[in-house]
Protein backbone atom coordinates (compact mmCIF):
# COMPACT_ATOMS: atom_id res chain seq x y z
CA UNK A 1 0.00 0.00 0.00
CA UNK A 2 1.42 3.35 -0.76
CA UNK A 3 1.92 5.99 2.29
CA UNK A 4 -0.54 8.74 3.12
CA UNK A 5 1.84 11.32 2.13
CA UNK A 6 5.08 11.21 -0.48
CA UNK A 7 6.01 14.69 -1.23
CA UNK A 8 9.37 15.58 -2.54
CA UNK A 9 9.62 19.50 -3.41
CA UNK A 10 12.09 22.40 -4.34
CA UNK A 11 10.65 25.99 -4.61
CA UNK A 12 12.15 29.11 -4.51
CA UNK A 13 10.56 31.63 -3.00
CA UNK A 14 12.83 34.85 -2.65
CA UNK A 15 15.74 34.07 -0.91
CA UNK A 16 14.36 30.82 1.14
CA UNK A 17 14.55 27.92 -0.77
CA UNK A 18 12.31 24.80 0.45
CA UNK A 19 13.23 21.44 -0.15
CA UNK A 20 11.84 19.45 1.89
CA UNK A 21 10.89 15.54 1.29
CA UNK A 22 8.93 12.88 3.49
CA UNK A 23 7.02 10.17 3.28
CA UNK A 24 4.18 9.17 5.75
CA UNK A 25 2.00 6.73 7.01
CA UNK A 26 0.24 8.51 9.92
CA UNK A 27 -3.52 9.12 10.68
CA UNK A 28 -2.13 13.12 11.82
CA UNK A 29 1.21 14.12 10.40
CA UNK A 30 2.52 17.21 12.45
CA UNK A 31 4.90 19.37 10.56
CA UNK A 32 6.25 21.02 13.53
CA UNK A 33 9.07 23.92 13.67
CA UNK A 34 9.70 26.76 14.22
CA UNK A 35 8.09 30.57 12.38
CA UNK A 36 9.28 31.17 8.85
CA UNK A 37 10.73 27.39 8.71
CA UNK A 38 8.59 26.84 5.73
CA UNK A 39 5.87 24.52 7.18
CA UNK A 40 3.01 27.20 5.57
CA UNK A 41 4.90 26.68 2.22
CA UNK A 42 5.28 22.99 2.11
CA UNK A 43 1.01 22.82 2.82
CA UNK A 44 0.64 25.46 0.29
CA UNK A 45 2.39 22.98 -2.06
CA UNK A 46 0.38 20.36 -1.36
CA UNK A 47 -3.05 22.59 -1.57
CA UNK A 48 -1.87 23.61 -5.36
CA UNK A 49 -1.44 27.11 -3.69
CA UNK A 50 1.92 27.14 -4.45
CA UNK A 51 3.20 25.35 -7.86
CA UNK A 52 7.05 23.85 -7.00
CA UNK A 53 9.91 24.12 -9.07
CA UNK A 54 10.19 20.42 -9.16
CA UNK A 55 8.93 17.30 -6.94
CA UNK A 56 6.05 15.26 -6.22
CA UNK A 57 3.10 15.49 -4.37
CA UNK A 58 1.16 11.85 -3.90
CA UNK A 59 -1.63 10.99 -1.33
CA UNK A 60 -2.69 7.89 -0.57
CA UNK A 61 -1.20 6.74 -4.28
CA UNK A 62 -2.84 9.70 -6.24
CA UNK A 63 -0.05 11.69 -8.10
CA UNK A 64 -1.35 15.60 -7.54
CA UNK A 65 1.85 17.21 -8.69
CA UNK A 66 5.02 15.70 -10.66
CA UNK A 67 7.31 17.80 -12.22
CA UNK A 68 8.87 15.63 -14.25
CA UNK A 69 6.06 14.23 -15.69
CA UNK A 70 4.16 17.35 -16.29
CA UNK A 71 1.40 16.56 -13.87
CA UNK A 72 -0.02 19.63 -11.63
CA UNK A 73 -3.09 19.36 -10.77
CA UNK A 74 -5.06 22.95 -9.93
CA UNK A 75 -6.55 23.68 -6.51
CA UNK A 76 -10.20 23.10 -7.30
CA UNK A 77 -9.58 20.04 -8.25
CA UNK A 78 -7.74 18.48 -5.59
CA UNK A 79 -10.34 17.26 -3.00
CA UNK A 80 -8.02 18.27 -0.05
CA UNK A 81 -9.61 20.49 2.96
CA UNK A 82 -7.38 23.69 4.03
CA UNK A 83 -8.26 24.77 7.26
CA UNK A 84 -6.52 28.06 7.62
CA UNK A 85 -4.75 30.30 10.81
CA UNK A 86 -7.47 32.75 10.25
CA UNK A 87 -10.45 30.48 9.40
CA UNK A 88 -11.39 32.63 6.13
CA UNK A 89 -15.30 32.19 5.80
CA UNK A 90 -17.07 33.61 3.58
CA UNK A 91 -18.46 36.99 5.22
CA UNK A 92 -21.32 37.43 3.01
CA UNK A 93 -22.76 33.51 3.51
CA UNK A 94 -24.00 32.19 6.39
CA UNK A 95 -22.27 29.45 8.41
CA UNK A 96 -25.07 26.86 6.67
CA UNK A 97 -23.59 28.55 3.28
CA UNK A 98 -20.28 28.42 4.48
CA UNK A 99 -20.47 25.01 5.64
CA UNK A 100 -21.88 23.55 2.29
CA UNK A 101 -20.03 25.80 -0.13
CA UNK A 102 -17.48 22.80 -0.59
CA UNK A 103 -20.17 20.23 -0.95
CA UNK A 104 -21.82 21.95 -3.82
CA UNK A 105 -18.26 21.80 -5.86
CA UNK A 106 -17.55 17.98 -5.63
CA UNK A 107 -18.12 15.98 -8.82
CA UNK A 108 -21.67 14.42 -9.19
CA UNK A 109 -19.30 10.95 -9.77
CA UNK A 110 -17.76 10.92 -6.19
CA UNK A 111 -20.15 13.05 -4.44
CA UNK A 112 -22.37 11.28 -1.12
CA UNK A 113 -25.20 13.06 0.55
CA UNK A 114 -24.04 16.05 2.60
CA UNK A 115 -23.18 14.73 6.44
CA UNK A 116 -24.46 17.65 7.34
CA UNK A 117 -25.79 16.52 10.60
CA UNK A 118 -22.56 14.57 11.64
CA UNK A 119 -20.34 17.04 11.26
CA UNK A 120 -22.73 19.62 12.89
CA UNK A 121 -22.48 16.84 15.76
CA UNK A 122 -18.60 16.15 15.52
CA UNK A 123 -18.17 19.65 16.12
CA UNK A 124 -20.88 21.43 18.21
CA UNK A 125 -22.14 24.01 15.86
CA UNK A 126 -25.09 23.40 15.00
CA UNK A 127 -26.72 25.98 16.96
CA UNK A 128 -24.78 28.54 14.61
CA UNK A 129 -26.54 27.64 11.11
CA UNK A 130 -27.96 30.59 10.51
CA UNK A 131 -25.86 33.05 11.69
CA UNK A 132 -23.16 35.15 9.54
CA UNK A 133 -19.33 34.55 10.37
CA UNK A 134 -19.34 38.36 11.58
CA UNK A 135 -21.15 37.53 14.47
CA UNK A 136 -19.41 34.33 15.36
CA UNK A 137 -15.67 33.93 18.62
CA UNK A 138 -12.91 33.02 17.46
CA UNK A 139 -13.37 29.51 18.46
CA UNK A 140 -16.66 29.16 16.65
CA UNK A 141 -15.47 30.48 13.27
CA UNK A 142 -12.10 28.14 13.82
CA UNK A 143 -15.01 25.11 13.84
CA UNK A 144 -16.75 26.61 11.03
CA UNK A 145 -14.03 25.94 8.72
CA UNK A 146 -13.00 22.08 9.83
CA UNK A 147 -16.46 21.66 9.20
CA UNK A 148 -16.92 23.35 5.93
CA UNK A 149 -13.80 21.71 5.01
CA UNK A 150 -14.49 17.99 5.64
CA UNK A 151 -18.18 18.91 4.23
CA UNK A 152 -15.82 19.32 0.87
CA UNK A 153 -15.61 15.57 1.14
CA UNK A 154 -11.98 16.02 0.76
CA UNK A 155 -9.07 13.20 0.70
CA UNK A 156 -6.93 14.94 2.90
CA UNK A 157 -7.33 17.49 5.68
CA UNK A 158 -4.67 20.35 6.03
CA UNK A 159 -4.51 22.00 9.41
CA UNK A 160 -2.66 25.73 9.21
CA UNK A 161 -1.83 26.08 12.55
CA UNK A 162 -5.49 26.24 13.30
CA UNK A 163 -5.16 27.10 17.48
CA UNK A 164 -2.21 29.94 16.74
CA UNK A 165 -4.83 32.44 17.20
CA UNK A 166 -6.69 31.79 19.18
CA UNK A 167 -6.89 32.13 23.53
CA UNK A 168 -5.98 29.04 25.73
CA UNK A 169 -9.44 29.06 26.46
CA UNK A 170 -10.32 28.27 22.77
CA UNK A 171 -7.79 26.18 22.01
CA UNK A 172 -8.96 23.62 25.10
CA UNK A 173 -12.42 24.42 23.51
CA UNK A 174 -11.48 22.87 20.18
CA UNK A 175 -8.71 20.07 20.71
CA UNK A 176 -11.56 17.21 21.93
CA UNK A 177 -12.45 18.19 18.12
CA UNK A 178 -9.58 17.70 16.34
CA UNK A 179 -8.69 14.35 18.46
CA UNK A 180 -12.33 13.11 17.32
CA UNK A 181 -11.44 14.10 13.61
CA UNK A 182 -8.61 12.14 13.69
CA UNK A 183 -10.17 8.81 15.76
CA UNK A 184 -13.16 8.97 13.83
CA UNK A 185 -12.90 9.94 10.57
CA UNK A 186 -11.19 8.34 7.26
CA UNK A 187 -9.22 11.52 6.31
CA UNK A 188 -6.26 11.69 6.78
CA UNK A 189 -4.72 14.94 8.70
CA UNK A 190 -2.03 16.98 7.85
CA UNK A 191 -1.53 19.57 11.15
CA UNK A 192 0.84 22.75 11.04
CA UNK A 193 2.03 23.83 14.54
CA UNK A 194 5.00 25.72 16.54
CA UNK A 195 3.54 24.64 19.88
CA UNK A 196 4.89 21.58 20.83
CA UNK A 197 2.11 20.73 23.49
CA UNK A 198 -0.39 20.12 20.20
CA UNK A 199 2.08 18.21 18.63
CA UNK A 200 2.31 15.75 21.28
CA UNK A 201 -1.05 15.59 22.25
CA UNK A 202 -2.34 15.06 18.59
CA UNK A 203 0.23 13.93 16.36
CA UNK A 204 0.86 10.30 14.95
CA UNK A 205 3.53 11.41 13.32
CA UNK A 206 6.21 14.23 13.29
CA UNK A 207 7.73 15.94 10.80
CA UNK A 208 10.44 18.53 11.71
CA UNK A 209 10.77 21.44 9.97
CA UNK A 210 14.12 23.55 9.73
CA UNK A 211 14.96 26.20 7.13
CA UNK A 212 12.85 24.57 4.33
CA UNK A 213 13.79 20.89 5.01
CA UNK A 214 12.51 18.18 6.62
CA UNK A 215 14.87 17.39 9.60
CA UNK A 216 13.44 14.21 11.15
CA UNK A 217 10.32 12.41 10.28
CA UNK A 218 8.66 9.58 12.34
CA UNK A 219 6.37 8.49 15.46
CA UNK A 220 5.72 10.88 17.72
CA UNK A 221 6.76 9.60 20.68
CA UNK A 222 10.04 8.40 18.78
CA UNK A 223 10.78 11.97 17.04
CA UNK A 224 10.26 13.70 20.82
CA UNK A 225 12.40 12.20 22.61
CA UNK A 226 15.27 11.59 20.39
CA UNK A 227 18.47 13.13 22.05
CA UNK A 228 19.77 14.03 18.98
CA UNK A 229 17.04 16.27 17.89
CA UNK A 230 16.60 17.52 21.34
CA UNK A 231 20.29 18.63 21.08
CA UNK A 232 20.24 21.15 18.29
CA UNK A 233 20.13 24.54 19.43
CA UNK A 234 16.51 26.23 19.28
CA UNK A 235 15.39 23.10 19.40
CA UNK A 236 12.12 22.43 22.27
CA UNK A 237 12.98 20.23 24.94
CA UNK A 238 12.69 16.41 24.32
CA UNK A 239 9.75 14.84 26.22
CA UNK A 240 8.55 11.46 26.80
CA UNK A 241 5.17 10.46 25.71
CA UNK A 242 3.09 7.10 27.03
CA UNK A 243 -0.02 6.16 26.31
CA UNK A 244 -2.13 5.32 29.76
CA UNK A 245 -5.43 3.92 30.93
CA UNK A 246 -6.75 4.59 34.62
CA UNK A 247 -6.71 1.27 36.37
CA UNK A 248 -7.56 2.03 40.23
CA UNK A 249 -7.16 5.36 42.54
CA UNK A 250 -5.65 6.05 45.86
CA UNK A 251 -8.57 7.98 47.23
CA UNK A 252 -7.10 8.89 50.47
CA UNK A 253 -4.97 11.05 48.54
CA UNK A 254 -6.39 11.73 44.98
CA UNK A 255 -4.36 10.51 42.92
CA UNK A 256 -5.28 7.87 40.31
CA UNK A 257 -3.36 4.68 38.79
CA UNK A 258 -2.39 4.30 35.15
CA UNK A 259 -0.99 1.45 33.31
CA UNK A 260 1.36 2.53 30.72
CA UNK A 261 3.87 0.45 28.83
CA UNK A 262 6.73 2.15 30.49
CA UNK A 263 4.85 0.35 33.88
CA UNK A 264 2.60 1.89 36.26
CA UNK A 265 2.22 5.58 37.32
CA UNK A 266 0.51 7.62 40.04
CA UNK A 267 -1.08 11.24 38.63
CA UNK A 268 -3.06 13.63 40.18
CA UNK A 269 -6.49 12.17 39.59
CA UNK A 270 -9.03 15.38 39.15
CA UNK A 271 -11.73 14.15 37.02
CA UNK A 272 -10.23 11.10 35.58
CA UNK A 273 -12.39 7.89 35.19
CA UNK A 274 -11.89 4.61 35.40
CA UNK A 275 -10.89 2.83 32.12
CA UNK A 276 -10.66 6.43 30.60
CA UNK A 277 -7.58 6.70 28.34
CA UNK A 278 -5.33 9.63 28.45
CA UNK A 279 -2.14 10.43 26.73
CA UNK A 280 1.25 11.61 29.27
CA UNK A 281 3.61 13.83 28.44
CA UNK A 282 6.74 13.84 30.81
CA UNK A 283 9.30 16.41 30.07
CA UNK A 284 13.25 15.05 29.87
CA UNK A 285 14.09 17.59 33.01
CA UNK A 286 11.58 16.06 34.97
CA UNK A 287 13.20 12.59 35.04
CA UNK A 288 16.20 11.92 37.63
CA UNK A 289 17.89 8.77 37.72
CA UNK A 290 19.08 6.00 40.35
CA UNK A 291 21.44 2.98 39.72
CA UNK A 292 19.87 1.50 42.47
CA UNK A 293 15.88 1.63 43.57
CA UNK A 294 15.71 4.68 45.83
CA UNK A 295 14.32 4.28 49.02
CA UNK A 296 12.94 6.95 51.08
CA UNK A 297 12.30 9.69 48.32
CA UNK A 298 9.49 11.77 47.67
CA UNK A 299 8.99 10.76 44.14
CA UNK A 300 5.91 8.35 43.41
CA UNK A 301 6.48 6.77 40.25
CA UNK A 302 9.88 4.63 39.74
CA UNK A 303 10.14 3.09 36.24
CA UNK A 304 13.37 0.36 35.95
CA UNK A 305 14.64 0.52 32.25
CA UNK A 306 17.71 0.32 30.30
CA UNK A 307 19.89 2.88 28.53
CA UNK A 308 19.57 2.74 24.85
CA UNK A 309 21.22 5.92 23.64
CA UNK A 310 23.48 8.62 25.18
CA UNK A 311 23.89 12.07 23.24
CA UNK A 312 26.48 14.47 22.95
CA UNK A 313 27.25 17.31 25.11
CA UNK A 314 25.46 20.46 24.46
CA UNK A 315 24.16 23.30 26.26
CA UNK A 316 27.08 26.41 27.35
CA UNK A 317 30.44 24.37 28.02
CA UNK A 318 29.35 21.09 27.04
CA UNK A 319 27.32 20.42 30.55
CA UNK A 320 24.25 19.14 29.62
CA UNK A 321 23.52 15.62 28.24
CA UNK A 322 20.18 14.17 26.63
CA UNK A 323 19.57 10.46 27.26
CA UNK A 324 17.03 7.76 26.19
CA UNK A 325 15.79 5.16 28.01
CA UNK A 326 14.06 2.03 27.29
CA UNK A 327 11.38 0.97 30.21
CA UNK A 328 8.81 -1.57 29.19
CA UNK A 329 8.08 -0.82 26.15
CA UNK A 330 8.30 2.60 25.68
CA UNK A 331 10.80 5.46 25.50
CA UNK A 332 11.88 7.83 28.37
CA UNK A 333 13.36 10.98 27.43
CA UNK A 334 15.88 12.30 30.27
CA UNK A 335 18.07 15.22 30.33
CA UNK A 336 21.02 15.32 32.86
CA UNK A 337 24.26 17.24 33.52
CA UNK A 338 27.34 15.79 31.77
CA UNK A 339 28.79 15.29 35.26
CA UNK A 340 26.06 12.78 36.67
CA UNK A 341 26.16 10.89 33.51
CA UNK A 342 30.68 10.54 34.48
CA UNK A 343 29.55 10.11 38.17
CA UNK A 344 26.85 7.15 37.50
CA UNK A 345 29.01 5.63 34.73
CA UNK A 346 26.13 5.18 32.44
CA UNK A 347 26.47 3.79 28.87
CA UNK A 348 23.99 2.34 26.71
CA UNK A 349 22.78 -0.69 27.86
CA UNK A 350 23.11 -0.03 31.50
CA UNK A 351 19.97 -0.89 34.18
CA UNK A 352 18.70 2.37 35.38
CA UNK A 353 15.72 3.94 37.38
CA UNK A 354 13.78 6.36 36.30
CA UNK A 355 12.09 8.59 39.17
CA UNK A 356 9.13 10.77 38.12
CA UNK A 357 7.48 13.05 40.69
CA UNK A 358 3.58 12.55 39.81
CA UNK A 359 3.44 16.37 39.74
CA UNK A 360 5.52 16.79 36.73
CA UNK A 361 3.14 14.00 34.57
CA UNK A 362 1.44 16.51 32.25
CA UNK A 363 -2.11 15.18 30.89
CA UNK A 364 -4.13 15.82 28.46
CA UNK B 1 -46.72 67.17 -12.58
CA UNK B 2 -48.08 68.07 -15.91
CA UNK B 3 -49.71 71.29 -14.91
CA UNK B 4 -45.98 72.22 -13.02
CA UNK B 5 -44.10 71.38 -16.13
CA UNK B 6 -45.06 72.11 -19.45
CA UNK B 7 -44.83 69.11 -22.01
CA UNK B 8 -41.88 70.12 -23.72
CA UNK B 9 -39.92 70.12 -19.99
CA UNK B 10 -41.58 67.00 -19.03
CA UNK B 11 -39.56 65.66 -22.28
CA UNK B 12 -36.85 67.01 -21.50
CA UNK B 13 -36.72 65.25 -18.20
CA UNK B 14 -37.69 61.96 -19.65
CA UNK B 15 -35.30 62.01 -21.79
CA UNK B 16 -32.29 62.69 -19.47
CA UNK B 17 -33.90 59.87 -17.38
CA UNK B 18 -33.77 57.43 -19.85
CA UNK B 19 -30.52 58.34 -21.47
CA UNK B 20 -28.74 58.15 -18.43
CA UNK B 21 -30.55 54.49 -17.40
CA UNK B 22 -29.12 53.27 -20.62
CA UNK B 23 -25.74 54.98 -20.58
CA UNK B 24 -25.39 53.69 -16.94
CA UNK B 25 -26.85 49.41 -17.95
CA UNK B 26 -24.75 49.63 -21.31
CA UNK B 27 -21.62 50.72 -19.85
CA UNK B 28 -21.54 48.19 -17.00
CA UNK B 29 -20.25 45.15 -18.18
CA UNK B 30 -17.20 46.68 -20.13
CA UNK B 31 -16.88 48.42 -17.03
CA UNK B 32 -16.95 45.77 -15.19
CA UNK B 33 -14.32 43.43 -17.47
CA UNK B 34 -11.77 46.71 -17.64
CA UNK B 35 -12.01 47.04 -14.08
CA UNK B 36 -11.57 42.97 -13.48
CA UNK B 37 -8.35 43.77 -15.78
CA UNK B 38 -6.98 47.26 -14.02
CA UNK B 39 -7.62 45.50 -10.91
CA UNK B 40 -5.93 42.17 -11.76
CA UNK B 41 -4.65 41.81 -14.94
CA UNK B 42 -0.96 41.66 -15.53
CA UNK B 43 -0.65 42.17 -19.17
CA UNK B 44 1.40 44.68 -21.69
CA UNK B 45 -0.21 47.85 -22.00
CA UNK B 46 -1.83 48.07 -18.91
CA UNK B 47 -1.10 51.76 -18.18
CA UNK B 48 -2.15 52.79 -21.71
CA UNK B 49 -5.81 51.16 -21.36
CA UNK B 50 -5.25 53.05 -18.06
CA UNK B 51 -4.93 56.59 -19.19
CA UNK B 52 -7.13 55.73 -22.32
CA UNK B 53 -9.88 54.65 -19.70
CA UNK B 54 -9.55 58.08 -17.38
CA UNK B 55 -9.40 60.32 -20.68
CA UNK B 56 -12.67 61.87 -20.70
CA UNK B 57 -12.14 62.68 -17.17
CA UNK B 58 -9.28 65.08 -18.36
CA UNK B 59 -10.16 66.07 -21.22
CA UNK B 60 -12.40 68.96 -21.98
CA UNK B 61 -15.96 67.46 -22.83
CA UNK B 62 -16.17 69.35 -25.76
CA UNK B 63 -13.10 67.84 -27.51
CA UNK B 64 -14.71 64.39 -26.22
CA UNK B 65 -17.96 65.15 -27.79
CA UNK B 66 -15.96 66.41 -31.08
CA UNK B 67 -13.86 63.27 -31.29
CA UNK B 68 -16.76 61.35 -30.79
CA UNK B 69 -18.54 63.56 -33.89
CA UNK B 70 -15.70 62.33 -35.88
CA UNK B 71 -15.46 58.78 -35.06
CA UNK B 72 -19.23 58.11 -34.41
CA UNK B 73 -20.72 60.65 -36.70
CA UNK B 74 -22.79 59.28 -40.37
CA UNK B 75 -19.72 59.80 -42.16
CA UNK B 76 -17.15 58.46 -39.14
CA UNK B 77 -15.39 55.36 -39.57
CA UNK B 78 -17.39 53.65 -36.30
CA UNK B 79 -20.89 55.76 -37.05
CA UNK B 80 -20.40 54.00 -40.36
CA UNK B 81 -19.76 50.36 -39.31
CA UNK B 82 -22.81 50.91 -36.74
CA UNK B 83 -25.12 52.29 -39.59
CA UNK B 84 -24.04 49.63 -42.19
CA UNK B 85 -24.30 46.51 -40.13
CA UNK B 86 -27.03 47.64 -37.54
CA UNK B 87 -28.70 50.31 -38.72
CA UNK B 88 -27.73 52.44 -35.20
CA UNK B 89 -27.60 55.91 -36.18
CA UNK B 90 -25.69 57.71 -33.04
CA UNK B 91 -25.16 61.52 -34.44
CA UNK B 92 -28.25 63.76 -33.59
CA UNK B 93 -29.95 60.81 -31.92
CA UNK B 94 -30.95 60.06 -28.27
CA UNK B 95 -28.63 57.04 -28.50
CA UNK B 96 -26.06 59.25 -29.11
CA UNK B 97 -26.30 61.06 -26.07
CA UNK B 98 -26.58 57.87 -24.26
CA UNK B 99 -23.69 56.87 -25.88
CA UNK B 100 -21.44 60.35 -25.05
CA UNK B 101 -22.86 59.64 -21.44
CA UNK B 102 -21.35 56.47 -20.92
CA UNK B 103 -18.25 57.53 -22.24
CA UNK B 104 -18.27 60.17 -19.49
CA UNK B 105 -19.16 58.25 -16.52
CA UNK B 106 -17.31 55.23 -17.56
CA UNK B 107 -14.09 56.65 -15.97
CA UNK B 108 -16.12 56.99 -12.64
CA UNK B 109 -17.33 53.69 -12.82
CA UNK B 110 -14.34 51.89 -13.43
CA UNK B 111 -12.85 53.72 -10.76
CA UNK B 112 -15.32 52.50 -8.34
CA UNK B 113 -15.64 48.59 -9.53
CA UNK B 114 -12.19 48.65 -9.61
CA UNK B 115 -11.54 49.83 -5.93
CA UNK B 116 -13.91 47.29 -4.45
CA UNK B 117 -12.03 44.42 -6.61
CA UNK B 118 -8.70 45.49 -5.18
CA UNK B 119 -9.91 45.34 -2.16
CA UNK B 120 -11.38 42.11 -1.90
CA UNK B 121 -9.14 39.48 -0.07
CA UNK B 122 -7.44 37.39 -2.32
CA UNK B 123 -6.52 34.79 0.37
CA UNK B 124 -10.88 34.60 0.73
CA UNK B 125 -10.79 33.23 -3.08
CA UNK B 126 -7.86 30.89 -2.32
CA UNK B 127 -10.12 29.61 -0.18
CA UNK B 128 -12.88 29.28 -2.04
CA UNK B 129 -10.30 27.66 -4.68
CA UNK B 130 -9.47 25.07 -2.00
CA UNK B 131 -13.06 23.81 -1.81
CA UNK B 132 -13.60 23.02 -5.34
CA UNK B 133 -14.66 26.00 -6.89
CA UNK B 134 -12.62 26.94 -11.02
CA UNK B 135 -11.63 30.57 -11.12
CA UNK B 136 -15.07 31.29 -13.13
CA UNK B 137 -17.25 30.28 -9.99
CA UNK B 138 -14.85 31.90 -7.57
CA UNK B 139 -15.21 35.31 -9.20
CA UNK B 140 -19.28 34.45 -9.34
CA UNK B 141 -19.76 33.44 -5.56
CA UNK B 142 -16.91 35.17 -4.05
CA UNK B 143 -15.52 38.47 -5.81
CA UNK B 144 -18.29 39.61 -7.65
CA UNK B 145 -20.80 39.58 -4.53
CA UNK B 146 -17.73 41.31 -2.17
CA UNK B 147 -17.63 43.59 -4.49
CA UNK B 148 -21.06 44.26 -5.03
CA UNK B 149 -21.10 47.96 -2.97
CA UNK B 150 -18.58 48.77 -5.13
CA UNK B 151 -20.25 48.00 -8.32
CA UNK B 152 -23.55 49.85 -6.93
CA UNK B 153 -21.00 52.83 -6.24
CA UNK B 154 -19.91 53.03 -9.77
CA UNK B 155 -23.29 52.54 -11.50
CA UNK B 156 -24.85 55.41 -9.35
CA UNK B 157 -21.86 57.76 -9.91
CA UNK B 158 -21.82 56.55 -14.18
CA UNK B 159 -25.98 57.66 -13.81
CA UNK B 160 -25.12 60.98 -11.90
CA UNK B 161 -22.48 61.86 -13.99
CA UNK B 162 -24.61 60.79 -17.08
CA UNK B 163 -27.54 63.43 -15.76
CA UNK B 164 -25.18 66.10 -15.48
CA UNK B 165 -23.55 65.32 -18.95
CA UNK B 166 -23.46 68.27 -21.29
CA UNK B 167 -20.39 69.65 -22.77
CA UNK B 168 -20.12 66.56 -24.93
CA UNK B 169 -23.49 65.68 -25.64
CA UNK B 170 -24.43 69.25 -26.74
CA UNK B 171 -21.14 68.65 -29.28
CA UNK B 172 -21.86 65.13 -30.47
CA UNK B 173 -25.54 65.20 -30.95
CA UNK B 174 -26.74 69.01 -30.67
CA UNK B 175 -29.54 70.45 -28.46
CA UNK B 176 -32.91 69.12 -30.58
CA UNK B 177 -35.90 69.12 -28.11
CA UNK B 178 -37.50 65.50 -27.74
CA UNK B 179 -34.28 63.85 -29.16
CA UNK B 180 -31.48 65.14 -27.71
CA UNK B 181 -32.26 67.97 -25.27
CA UNK B 182 -31.48 66.56 -22.00
CA UNK B 183 -31.88 68.63 -18.90
CA UNK B 184 -28.60 70.63 -18.62
CA UNK B 185 -29.06 71.26 -22.67
CA UNK B 186 -32.71 72.28 -21.79
CA UNK B 187 -31.92 74.12 -18.60
CA UNK B 188 -29.07 76.40 -20.87
CA UNK B 189 -31.63 76.92 -23.84
CA UNK B 190 -34.06 78.37 -20.63
CA UNK B 191 -30.81 80.94 -19.88
CA UNK B 192 -30.39 81.53 -23.22
CA UNK B 193 -33.75 83.34 -23.66
CA UNK B 194 -35.54 86.50 -22.02
CA UNK B 195 -37.85 85.43 -19.48
CA UNK B 196 -36.34 81.86 -19.20
CA UNK B 197 -35.44 81.85 -15.63
CA UNK B 198 -38.72 80.07 -14.27
CA UNK B 199 -38.20 77.23 -16.45
CA UNK B 200 -34.61 77.05 -16.05
CA UNK B 201 -35.67 77.04 -11.83
CA UNK B 202 -38.27 74.34 -12.22
CA UNK B 203 -35.39 72.27 -14.30
CA UNK B 204 -32.89 72.59 -12.05
CA UNK B 205 -34.95 71.65 -8.78
CA UNK B 206 -35.48 68.90 -10.62
CA UNK B 207 -32.45 67.87 -11.34
CA UNK B 208 -31.40 68.54 -7.63
CA UNK B 209 -34.30 66.28 -6.38
CA UNK B 210 -32.90 63.52 -8.90
CA UNK B 211 -29.31 63.84 -8.20
CA UNK B 212 -30.56 63.63 -4.32
CA UNK B 213 -32.84 60.44 -4.33
CA UNK B 214 -29.91 58.93 -6.65
CA UNK B 215 -27.56 59.38 -4.10
CA UNK B 216 -29.94 58.36 -1.51
CA UNK B 217 -30.67 55.05 -2.97
CA UNK B 218 -26.98 54.41 -3.70
CA UNK B 219 -26.81 55.05 0.26
CA UNK B 220 -29.70 52.50 1.25
CA UNK B 221 -28.95 49.69 -0.99
CA UNK B 222 -24.67 49.83 0.07
CA UNK B 223 -25.94 49.55 3.91
CA UNK B 224 -28.06 47.16 2.77
CA UNK B 225 -25.35 45.34 0.96
CA UNK B 226 -22.63 46.04 3.23
CA UNK B 227 -24.79 44.64 6.67
CA UNK B 228 -24.77 41.27 4.73
CA UNK B 229 -20.98 41.36 4.37
CA UNK B 230 -20.02 42.84 7.08
CA UNK B 231 -15.64 42.23 7.54
CA UNK B 232 -15.25 39.47 10.18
Amino acid sequence: MSPVLDIAVRHRLGDFLLDAALTSEGRLTALFGASGSGKTSLVNVVSGLIRPEAGHVRIEGETLVDTERGIFLPKHRRRIGYVFQEARLFPHLTVRQNLLFGHWFVPRAVRKPAELDKVLELLGIGHLLQRRPGALSGGEKQRVAIGRALLAEPRLLLMDEPLAALDEARKAEILPYIERLRDETRIPIVYVSHALAEVARLATTVAIVEDGRIAACGPTADILSRPDLAARPGAPEASSLLTGEVVGFDEAFGLARLQTRAGPVLVARSALQAGQKLKLRILASDVMLSLEPPADISALNVLPGRISEIGERTGTGGSIVHLRLVCGEALVAARLTARSVEALGLAPGKAVHAVIKSVSVETA
Amino acid sequence: MNHWLSPEEWTAVRLSLIVATTAMIASLPLGLVVALLLARGRFWGKSLLDAIVHMPLILPPVVTGYLLLIGFGRRGPIGQFFYDWFGIVLSFRWTGAALACAVMGFPLMVRAIRLSIEAVDRRLEDAAGTLGANPLWVFLVVTLPLCLPGIIAGMILCFAKAMGEFGATITFVSNIPGETQTLPSAIYTFTQVPGGDAGAMRLTLISIAISVTALFLSELMARMVGRRIAVE
